[in-house]
């Protein structure tokens, strides 16, 4: 997780700066980031705020966040094999604060070989509060932090996804079905807008994997 | 005004956002239950998060350019080299924030 943390903050500052400019109150800001814990649906939400609360407006807020938040649904789905012998009260509470460093950096924890849960859960809580914290002085600072994309914050989490693609490298023939997901994913995105672009590039990769993959390709656990 | 710490509103939106946000966390691990592990189930899941990855990833650098083309290899040529998290992360924001100053994109 550390590696993460220093640009994670920065992140969290960039939210609490937005906020901020968007007029809400530093309670708000930080109450947001610490019940939600979804970046990405945290800054669209805040760019699409609803004028007035209906329940229209409200469903139409919970499908935004939906659609942004989708690819936690694969990735919670993806943590089946692992904490499948846990009982149930260990394997759903960590749950609930998944996100994507947290996630993948346990994916790398586990391609290594690690096999103790509590990884995922020491990870998940140390990014909760860096996270949650960050939007803090990001409010605070709100007229200095213009431009994050400056220091290249909004590539943090693409560079980092990219990154643990090389320890996850098994071969070639491991690697079509990524091939499969990134093209599926770029073409989604460019002729739809929205978010779904993630899932359905994911779920054709791992449906081909099931298809094309020789039998018994697996990792063995 | 001044003593508003938050709006009733806000908050409404806030937990319709966490109620989302929850489920999707917690049902993609319930619903898994009731599959039956096969050995075609099995490298589903292990191509899952290597396809995410690359979902992720891909459309980020089709629609973000030279600057996230280069920051996203600078982070697999560090993480190849040094197979350091921490220094791919570092060197990809690096770069996209020298290539930005450069005044690439």
């Amino acid at each position: 997780m550390l590696p993460l943390l220093p640009g994670q903050f920065a992140f969290g500052m960039a939210f609490g700066a937005l906020a901020a400019q968007k007029g809400f109150t530093l309670v708000e800001a930080v109450a947001m980031t610490g019940i939600v814990y979804a970046g990405m649906s945290q800054f669209v939400i805040l760019q699409s705020w609803p004028d007035a609360l209906t329940v229209s407006t409200v469903t139409a807020v919970m499908l935004l966040t939906a659609t942004v938040n989708a690819r936690f649904f694969l990735m919670s789905a993806s943590l089946r094999p692992w904490f499948s012998t846990l009982p149930v009260w260990q394997a759903y509470p960590p749950l609930t604060i998944l996100t994507d460093g947290g996630w993948l950096n346990s994916m790398r924890y586990r391609d290594r070989g690690g096999a103790d849960a509590s990884f995922f859960l020491g990870g998940q809580i140390l990014s909760y509060v860096s996270w949650t914290f960050a939007a803090l002085p990001g409010y605070l600072l709100a007229e200095r932090l213009t431009d994050p994309k400056a220091y290249g914050v909004d590539l943090l989490m693409p560079a980092f996804f990219a990154a643990l693609l090389i320890p996850s490298y098994r071969g070639l023939e491991r690697t079509i079905p990524w091939v499969i997901s990134g093209i599926v994913a770029t073409t989604v995105a460019w002729l739809t807008s929205g978010y779904w672009f993630i899932i359905a590039g994911a779920v054709a990769g791992s449906v081909s994997a099931a298809f094309i993959l020789s039998e018994g390709n697996t990792n063995g656990r | 005004m001044a003593a508003e710490l938050m709006r009733t509103d806000v908050m409404i939106v806030i937990a319709a956002m966490a109620l989302a946000t929850v489920a999707l966390r917690t049902t993609g691990f319930w619903l898994m239950r009731y599959v039956p592990e096969t050995p075609r189930v099995k490298r589903m899941l292990e191509a899952l998060p290597g396809s995410i990855i690359a979902a992720a990833v891909l459309p980020v650098v089709a629609q973000g350019g030279l600057v996230a083309a280069l920051a996203v290899l600078a982070a697999m040529a560090s993480m190849w080299l040094t197979r350091s998290d921490f220094v791919a992360v570092i060197t990809g924001m690096a770069v996209a924030a020298l290539a930005r100053f450069a005044g690439l994109g």
